[in-house]
This record gives C-alpha cells, sequence and structure tokens, in this order.
C-alpha cells in the first residue's frame, strides 16, 4: 500500500470522496433492498397464511362429505388465472386427510387423489414429520432447509378435530424474478443518484486539495528560490490551510530578510574592512607624502636656481599633491567644526549639477524641501548630495528624470534620489560601495564609497533599490536638536 | 283462448332443468324462455337444482309442471311422472354412455382396467354418468362399490369431463350426447379425454310432467317442442342444442334402462 501512501493529494483526496460516495451508495442500497426483500416475503407469508385459513374454512364442508369434486372447484377458484403477481400465486395446493393422504390437490397429475405427498420424496418427505411436530390446529410455516420450496399449512378443523391439512407449496424461486427486477430497480436508481453526485464530489475534492497542493508546490522553492516561494499564489482563507498558508509567507517573509541581512551584513564587513585598510594605508602614505612635499617647498624657495631641477621637481610635486589628492578621497575625515545644513544648501547643488544635467538633457526635480538648518554637518552632506545627484544625472536616460527627496522628521532626516534608465545589474550590487568598483570609465569610482564612508561616519544607513526604470538611493541621517 | 284467462291465474309455468344437457348456458337458456312464452302465451321459468333428484322431488310432489329428466329417474318413478317428449338426437330418440379417460392415458382400454383407480360419476340419478357403468361392472361379475379404489359425483356430465381432462379421475362415466355436443361447443374440454367404451343405445331423456298436469297442458306443451322445427326461431334453438327435434315417445323406449336398473339393484 505504499504506492497508495505515495499518491499525490490531487488523486488522493478526489478518490477518497469517490470511495466514500461509492459505499455509502452500496450500504443505502443494499439496506433498502434487504428491507424490501423482507417486506416482500411478509407480504407474500400472510397473503399465503390467509388464503390458507380461507381455504381450510372453506373445504371443511367438502372434506366432510367426501365431495371431491368440490373441493376442487374450491382449489381451481383461489388460483388467480391471470397472475399480477406470480410469487403470489401457490405452486401447488394439497388437501390432505388425517392419514396425510391426498384428498384433493390442485395438480391431480402429480398429487394423485389417495397418494402420499412424501411419495413426491424431496421436500414433501419431511413434511409429515414437520406436522407432527407442530401443534395439529395451529397454522405452520415449514420451510425445509435445503429446499427449493416452502409450505403453509392450515388444519382443515371440524369441532376441535383435525380432519387434515390445507398445505400451500411456493416455490423460493418463482420469487428469484421479483427479487432480481428489485435489485436492478435498486441498482439503477443509485447510479442515477451517483451520476448526479460523482462529478459534484470530484470537483468538491478537487478544490479541498488545491489548496494543500499549491502550499505543497510553493513549500519546494524553499530554500532556494524564496522569490518564487514569496509569489506563490496561497490559498486566503481562515481555515487551518488559509493559517498555514499565512504562516508559510511568514516563514518566506522572515527567510528573505534573513537571507537579505546576510548579505548586507557580508557587503558591510567588507566594507568596513576596505575602509580599515585604505585607512591605514593612507595614514602611511601621508606620513611620508608630507615630508617629500615640505622637503620640495623648502628646495623651491631657498635653493632655486637649476632650471632641470625645478622643472623636475615641480614634476614631482604635481604628482605628490596628485596621491595626496587621491588618498584624501579614500580617506574621508569629519571636521570638528562646520556649519549646518542650510536649505540654501539644496539650492546651490542644484546650481552646481545643472550644467551636468543640461549636457544630457536630464530634469532634476525636488520633491520636499529644508525649512530650517539642520545640526548636521553642511560640507559632507552637500558631498552626499553631490555624489548622488552626479551619479544618477550619469545613469539617467538621455532626456530622463532625476528626482530628490527631501523629508525631515524631529530626530532623522531622509534623502533619496531616483532616476529612471537601466538599473544595476544583480552582481554589480554586492560591489557597488567599494572604491574602484565603478563599471564606469570616467572618474576612480569613488563617488559611492565617499558617500558610504560619510553616511557611516554620521551614523546614518544608506539603501539602493534598483528596478528596471527605476534606481532609488535613500540615506537616512541621524540627528540630535539643539 | 279459453284456456288463456285460467293459466293466467295459476301463474307462471315452471320447467325444471338438469345437466342432461348444457344447462349452463344462460343465453340460451333465456332465448328458449322467451321463445315458449310466446308459443304458449303464458310466463314460463325455468327451475334450475344442484342435482337430479332436487329437480325429481319437485315434479314427483307437484311443485313443478314438467322436468327435463335422465331416463333412470323416469323408469324408477314412472307411476308418479308422465311422459311428455323424447329428444332426437341424429335422428333418433336414443343417446350413448360414454367411458372416458385423460387423453394422455394410454394404457387404459376398458372399463376393467380401471380397477383400483379413482373414478368420477355425474350423479347418482344419472344412467348414462352413473346407472350405465353400474350395470356394466355387475354384468362383467365385479362388486361395483369396491371396483374403484375412490368414486365421486361432480354433478354435472360436463364436470366430469373436466375432472377426467385434468387427471383429477382416472376415469368417468358421461352422456354422450353432452360429450359430443361440448366436442363441437367447447373442444379443448373433450381433446383431453379419450372415449374407450360406449353403451348401447339408450332412451334419450325425456321431457316429464307432474303426476297430476292438466291434460290440455301437457298437450300444448308438448305441441310446442314437437312444433319447434316448424318455427325459424325454434330450428335455431334446437341447432344449439344440436338436437334434431322431439317425439311424443313411448315409455317402452326406456325398458333397456329399466331392465339395468333391475340388475343393478338386484346385486
Amino acid at each position: 500500500m505504499i504506492a497508495l501512501a505515495d499518491l499525490s493529494l490531487r488523486w488522493k483526496i478526489p478518490l477518497r470522496v469517490m470511495a466514500a460516495v461509492l459505499g455509502t451508495a452500496l450500504a443505502v442500497t443494499a439496506a433498502l433492498v434487504t428491507r424490501e426483500y423482507d417486506e416482500m416475503r411478509q407480504n407474500l407469508e400472510a397473503h399465503a397464511k390467509s388464503l390458507a385459513r380461507v381455504l381450510a374454512n372453506t373445504l371443511v364442508a367438502p372434506v366432510l362429505h367426501d365431495d371431491i369434486w368440490r373441493a376442487y372447484e374450491i382449489l381451481q377458484s383461489a388460483r388467480d388465472p391471470v397472475a399480477i403477481a406470480p410469487e403470489l400465486q401457490a405452486d401447488v395446493v394439497l388437501v390432505t386427510d388425517a392419514e396425510f393422504r391426498v384428498f384433493v390437490s390442485s395438480r391431480p397429475r402429480v398429487f394423485p387423489i389417495g397418494s402420499s405427498p412424501a411419495s413426491q420424496g424431496g421436500a414433501y418427505g419431511r413434511l409429515r414429520a414437520a406436522l407432527m411436530e407442530g401443534k395439529s390446529t395451529a397454522q405452520q410455516v415449514i420451510e425445509p432447509a435445503d429446499s427449493a420450496y416452502y409450505f403453509v399449512m392450515s388444519p382443515l378443523v371440524a369441532d376441535g378435530v383435525a380432519l387434515g391439512h390445507v398445505i400451500l407449496g411456493y416455490s423460493k424461486i418463482s420469487f428469484l424474478p421479483r427479487f432480481i427486477g428489485l435489485v436492478g430497480r435498486a441498482a439503477f436508481v443509485t447510479l442515477l443518484v451517483l451520476l448526479l453526485i460523482v462529478p459534484v464530489s470530484w470537483v468538491w475534492a478537487r478544490r479541498t486539495g488545491a489548496p494543500l497542493l499549491a502550499l505543497a508546490e510553493a513549500m519546494r522553492h524553499v530554500p532556494g528560490d524564496l522569490e518564487t516561494a514569496r509569489l506563490a499564489q496561497l490559498p486566503r482563507s481562515r481555515d487551518e490551510i488559509g493559517q498555514l498558508g499565512d504562516a508559510f509567507g511568514r516563514m518566506v517573509g522572515e527567510l528573505k530578510k534573513k537571507e537579505e541581512l546576510e548579505d548586507q551584513m557580508l557587503v558591510t564587513e567588507r566594507l568596513a574592512a576596505v575602509g580599515r585598510m585604505s585607512a591605514g594605508i593612507a595614514h602611511e602614505i601621508n606620513n611620508p607624502l608630507g615630508g617629500m612635499l615640505t622637503a620640495i617647498k623648502t628646495y623651491q624657495r631657498h635653493g632655486a636656481g637649476d632650471p632641470l631641477a625645478n622643472q623636475t621637481l615641480s614634476l614631482l610635486e604635481r604628482g605628490l599633491s596628485q596621491i595626496r589628492n587621491t588618498v584624501a578621497a579614500l580617506l574621508v575625515e569629519t571636521k570638528p567644526k562646520d556649519r549646518l545644513f542650510e536649505p540654501a544648501d539644496i539650492d546651490d547643488l542644484l546650481i552646481l549639477v545643472e550644467a551636468e544635467a543640461h549636457a544630457r538633457s536630464v530634469s532634476v526635480v525636488t520633491e520636499g524641501s529644508l525649512d530650517s538648518p539642520l545640526p548636521l554637518p553642511a560640507t559632507l552632506l552637500r558631498q552626499i548630495l553631490l555624489n548622488l545627484l552626479l551619479n544618477a544625472i550619469a545613469a539617467a536616460d538621455q532626456g530622463g528624470h532625476v528626482r530628490l527627496g527631501l523629508t525631515t522628521e524631529p530626530a532623522m532626516l531622509r534623502l533619496s534620489v531616483c532616476n529612471d534608465g537601466k538599473h544595476i545589474p544583480d552582481e554589480q550590487m554586492a560591489y557597488l560601495f567599494e572604491p574602484f568598483a565603478s563599471g564606469r570609465e570616467k572618474g576612480y569610482g569613488l563617488g559611492l564609497w565617499v558617500v558610504y564612508q560619510i553616511v557611516q561616519q554620521l551614523n546614518g544607513g544608506l539603501t539602493v533599490d534598483s528596478e528596471p526604470g527605476c534606481t532609488t538611493f535613500k540615506v537616512d541621517i541621524p540627528y540630535v536638536k539643539n | 283462448m279459453p284456456l288463456l284467462p285460467a293459466h293466467a291465474e295459476r301463474g307462471a309455468l315452471r320447467i325444471g332443468l338438469t345437466p342432461v344437457f348444457l344447462d349452463d348456458q344462460l343465453s340460451f337458456l333465456t332465448r328458449w324462455r322467451t321463445w315458449l312464452e310466446r308459443r304458449l302465451q303464458r310466463p314460463v321459468a325455468f327451475v334450475q337444482r344442484g342435482n337430479y333428484r332436487e329437480v325429481l322431488d319437485l315434479v314427483r310432489g307437484g311443485k313443478i309442471d314438467f322436468a327435463w329428466v335422465c331416463g333412470y329417474p323416469y323408469v324408477r318413478y314412472r307411476r308418479d311422472l308422465r311422459l311428455v317428449a323424447v329428444p332426437l338426437w341424429r335422428g333418433r330418440p336414443y343417446y350413448q354412455s360414454y367411458l372416458i379417460v385423460p387423453a394422455d392415458d394410454e394404457k387404459t382400454n376398458s372399463l376393467s382396467d380401471l380397477r383400483g383407480k379413482v373414478f368420477a360419476y355425474s350423479d347418482p340419478d344419472s344412467n348414462s354418468g352413473f346407472l350405465y357403468p353400474q350395470y356394466r361392472l355387475t354384468a362383467l361379475g365385479e362388486n361395483p362399490s369396491t371396483f374403484f379404489s375412490r368414486i365421486f359425483f361432480t354433478w354435472g356430465h360436463r364436470k366430469v369431463v373436466e375432472a377426467v381432462g385434468v387427471g383429477l379421475a382416472d376415469g368417468g362415466a358421461v352422456d354422450g350426447y353432452v360429450w359430443e355436443t361440448l366436442a363441437e361447443v367447447q373442444p379443448a374440454l373433450t381433446d383431453a379425454t379419450r372415449v374407450i367404451e360406449r353403451s348401447p343405445d339408450l332412451g334419450h331423456p325425456p321431457f316429464v310432467a307432474r303426476p297430476d298436469i292438466d291434460a290440455a297442458e301437457l298437450r300444448q306443451f308438448r305441441a310446442a317442442l314437437l312444433d319447434m322445427p316448424g318455427d325459424a326461431e325454434g330450428a335455431e334453438l334446437l341447432h344449439l342444442l344440436r338436437l334434431d327435434g322431439f317425439i311424443a315417445g313411448h315409455p317402452s323406449l326406456f325398458d333397456e334402462i329399466a331392465r339395468m336398473a333391475v340388475r343393478v339393484r338386484l346385486m
């Protein structure tokens, strides 16, 4: 039965429902047929008993007067020449005398006058013994176990004395056609009902199974493909399956969140390591660099004369300055003293990016505004927004749109920069904020690294959400009101 | 018609019938009664009873005027009865007693083969259905009361044919005229039987009158019966009876029956 246990609910539920429907139908039919059969038997027996009683009463006089012909006529009149119910027709009617010899019978050729019914053998052989057992003046129903006949015997009683018996013999076989007809009718009705119920039950059963199947299908994607699992059509109901679906949805959500968190932590840790390394390298470079630049300055101021040396030193100075700038860019330093971030800073920024936007026919829109200065370092915030806006303008389509969003909350400044155009591919996302990770040919690829460093230093949060046609960088920076 | 008022005063003419013919054809009886009423100019009532004896008692006691009875009771009570008319069957005032057995019984070919069997008589007052077989057995040196294992009366010739046909009786004695008529009217009944012996010619069951019958009344009734063939409806009725007519007849017609009765009673 392992095969059955392994069968999909898609089939198992409908099959079980079908089995239940069929079982019920069979049980009901069997019960009805049994009941009908019993009723039929009782009817027949009651009919036979009353007929035997009537015959016994009527036949007393002819038997007493030895009027065989009259008795025979009475037996004939008890026969229905056009049998409406053939099974109610006695197969044979015997009238026996006190010595159990045939006085008259409805079938004189088989049971001639004066013969013994026992000479027919079979069930008739046992009739007399059965007769002796019962009370001689009471009606009896005798059904020999292995006989195709059963008998109803009524005594012929005159003044308390038994003159003989009226014996009605019924063939059980004549009963059969009507019983078969009965079973046939019951089967037909059952079939009709099944014809109606089966399709309905099948559909119901399929519907019952469908939510479970959907759930199972969704579960198969866990943990490999959480996104598909999340988007799966799950049952919406308040029953157990609905609750299961809800729980599953929550679970997938949690799993996804965890996965994202893990990814983010990985990125954060890597960025932190890169930060620490670059800070160390910057420090190690800055020290000798400062000395070298001071030495060159000193030489230029005091020992100038040799044009070749001057030219060479000037070349060295430019190179070293470039190194210092690059290192400075890698190593963002918070100036302890900075002015507040003011609404005018936004206007400045828009002016600053206007030339670039104009060149690419990109429109820049601002949503929200600053009402008052915020206690945040203006230089750093300007750096963040400038980098993000320039990136957005560069990434937007020709003639596209860039949107700058500003929201101030009591202890949080929320910034967002959004552009249309191509989105950032997934494989690039993981390294997006790392230095020199830019996919672009222009620039060093330090813009987002700088933004990241600043946001880190300001204890803020930075998220990026990139879908085709919409890439959004969100920056949340907390501040403390005076 | 000076007698008519007197007749009217006495009411209907009462005629007793017995199963010496097929007396259970009610539509025929109605036609015959109507015909007699028109012919006799007075009401006629047919009187039927369960056996010969009751009808005989009625006519002998003067309770009814006429009766169609068997030759055997006629000879027995000849002094109390007056012969009115005798039917002509196949042109003669005679008929026979038939000994019949079931058609499927091919072994029984004579009365003596029926020893120890079940036998059906029609009526103890019937010549063909009782006296003749009794006489035959006596003539054979048998005791009629022990020869058969079982006997019963059916109180009618037609029923003897039925009883033998279904096998209730192994043999039976029946009025030959009734059997032959049945063979034409209801062949299914006679087909189930086979005639194994026929008696010599015996006087056909006659019409008799009560002993104190008015001579004119007797004459009138006899004339009516004798005139039946001369009348279209009467001839039609005779055809239904399968008879050719009636004759006045003579009591000596029944001498043979009387002789048999004496012989049987002597036993």
